[in-house]
């Protein structure tokens, strides 16, 4: 605390060469601010209107309050996530998340790589769930071509497989991280443990763990190995008994409960007008998953229930994430029923490679290989904006292209990034050993946060 | 005006600065509950852009351009707003009153393209450090040509 009051109060330009400041980025002292400056400040804070803040405006005066700082390098803040916390006694007044730390400029990064090289960064976002980054990323990228409709139905029915599969891998970090975070440190082994056995499907597939680069601009990189059934089934059959652990571990746990239930609370509208997305929005009780409410890939012809909270508690997207690995599955055995055969890839050589045994055999495939890998290819003039369901929630791509083989501008919508603005609503009023418990049940990947 | 882009069917519309708010606080009343993304495009090297003929007579293309996805839950759609900045007063006002979830994107959008919000509570940097010099995602911000700012180094 001492620290960063005293560079509160010390005059601006030592702010600017002191170590960790972020000068105006951080929650000011009350006794420096005036009275208008600190009702702005709670409204961009708890994101209210003015007059709401002023309804609610403490009267205690600032020696019972204090200011700490919870990270960067908290255990528990999932990344290099800072919280600013403004405490009276163990209660939390204000929060303000300073972010920023993991900033390397992807979205700048991306302006300078081919499409068919962005993958690579785009995947390195939300290192959680890559394979949900790249089919965005690829889905904007074939909008933009025209060629979203012609992409090859095996090709289609491996990315729903490979997206569902990582929501599952996703959900199951977040089993692990949340227990730690709670205190149910073996959980976090098994969490762990689980997640592995899908990396180790996503290794057989891809040939990494993670930064997989394997959804691309019309298809997928490569065909399924041979054996790849088996080791989905295998991951299927194993995974329910583990669940039911984990129920046995957590949910019907009085600890548990108590630790989780009613923390965290957000309702409906505030979930919609701070535009969270995800398990955070669907904890409010409102139904709102985009596999279901804007199909994309063939997510309309397979059956699957969207889980929604009553509460709006960190207990309910805990359930709702626990639950949501049992739909993914449900989802994974339709599409291992139905999975078509066919090309893995468009067969555009303007936009994809020939295959590798043409090229001894066929100076165009030749030509058409080293034109790919050097120059990439030509997307035409124009923007488009795609969003799928990422397991945090609603992730887009925004790309402008000015007609050449690099896009003139690349953003993403990042879920993590938005869903964080929920967090000093969720904390105003609760403990601060709760504000562990709502950090974790919002769920954020730094890598995306900050991009 | 509005024009739904043919070649990727989206619903898009050319919104005047003056107009932003007006037209933001209808779509609300529309059903449009949700802003789901907002951000920027600077088109210094590319002015020449394409739209629809019918929009391009009634609008002038400035170098900076607002992006903002509005989503309705209600209605399941999304429309797609574009607002043209000049280069000489990139500012506009903030959505912040009507969606509070654009508090962090329009704090992005002014830490990398130097567009700032009028009526926003804190637009203060959100990635870069505080003391930062630069637009990072301005085109005439290039990479690799500007000497990494180390905060507190001796100089």
């Amino acid at each position: 605390m001492t620290t960063t009051e005293n560079l509160n109060k010390s005059n601006a330009a030592e702010i600017i060469s002191a170590g960790t400041s972020e000068g105006g980025q951080e929650l000011q002292l009350r006794a420096d601010m005036s009275h208008k400056a600190v009702l702005r400040e709670s409204g961009a804070v708890l994101r209210m209107s003015e007059s709401q803040v002023a309804s609610l405006a403490d009267t205690q005066s600032e020696d019972q309050t204090m200011i700490i700082n919870m990270g960067p390098q908290h255990p528990s803040t999932h990344g290099v996530l800072r919280l600013m916390l403004e405490l009276k006694g163990e209660t939390v007044l204000r929060c303000k998340p300073v972010i920023g730390y993991l900033h390397t400029g992807m979205e700048k990064t991306g302006e300078s790589l081919t499409f068919m090289q962005g993958g690579t960064n785009v995947t390195r976002m939300d290192y959680a769930s890559p394979l949900n980054n790249e089919l965005v990323f690829s889905m904007a990228t074939e909008k933009l071509l025209g060629i979203d409709q012609e992409i090859p139905e095996r090709a289609v029915w491996i990315r729903m497989m490979l997206s569902e599969l990582n929501r599952i891998s996703s959900h199951l970090l977040f089993m692990a991280t949340n227990g730690m975070d709670i205190g149910a440190v073996s959980m976090m082994l098994y969490g762990f443990r689980e997640r592995e056995e899908v990396l180790r499907f996503f290794q057989k597939v891809t040939g990494l763990r993670m930064n997989h680069n394997f959804i691309r601009p019309g298809g997928v990189a490569a065909d399924l190995p041979a054996g790849w059934r088996d080791e989905v089934l295998g991951l299927l059959d194993a995974l329910p008994q583990r669940l039911a652990e984990y129920e046995i571990l957590m949910t019907g746990q009085p600890i548990w409960r108590e630790r989780l239930q009613g923390v965290g609370v957000i309702t409906r509208d505030e979930a919609i007008a701070l535009s969270a997305t995800g398990p955070i929005l669907r904890s409010t009780g409102l139904a709102w998953d985009l596999r279901r409410d804007m199909p994309y890939l063939r997510y309309s012809e397979v059956e699957f229930d969207v889980i929604v909270g009553s509460y709006g508690d960190a207990f309910d997207r805990y359930s709702i994430r626990l639950n949501e690995i049992r739909e993914s599955m449900r989802i994974v055995r339709q599409i291992l029923d139905r999975m078509p055969q066919g090309d893995y890839r468009i067969q555009d050589k303007k936009v994809t490679p020939p295959p590798r045994g043409r090229i001894d055999e066929s100076m165009e495939a030749l030509i058409h290989h080293f034109k790919i890998f050097t120059e990439g290819f030509k997307v035409p003039e124009g923007e488009a904006y795609v969003a799928i369901e990422s397991p945090r929630g609603e992730i887009g791509c925004y790309i402008a292209s000015d007609g050449s083989a690099t896009p003139y501008r690349m953003h993403v919508r990042a879920p993590s990034f938005v869903n964080i603005q929920t967090m000093p609503l969720m904390m105003h009023g609760g403990l601060i050993a709760d504000a562990v418990a709502v950090i974790s049940s919002v769920d954020p990947v730094l890598g995306e946060v900050d991009r | 005006m509005s024009q739904t882009n043919s070649h990727t069917a989206d619903d898009v519309r050319f919104v005047s600065k003056t107009d932003y708010l007006k037209t933001l606080t209808s779509l609300r009343s529309e059903g449009f509950e949700m802003c789901a993304d907002l951000t920027a495009v600077d088109f210094l090297t590319h002015p020449g852009r394409t739209i629809a003929p019918e929009v391009a007579t009634q609008i002038s293309l400035e170098r900076f351009e607002l992006v903002v996805n509005l989503l309705s839950l209600s209605q399941r759609r999304r429309v797609r707003l574009r607002v043209q900045l000049s280069e000489s007063d990139p500012s506009i006002d903030s959505a912040f009153d009507l969606y509070p979830g654009t508090e962090a994107m329009e704090r992005e959008v002014y830490d990398m393209f130097g567009i700032t919000f009028t009526g926003h509570p804190d637009l203060t940097r959100i990635l870069m450090p505080e003391d930062w010099v630069g637009f990072p995602l301005r085109k005439d911000y290039s990479q690799g040509s500007i000497p990494v700012q180390f905060k507190g180094a001796a100089s």
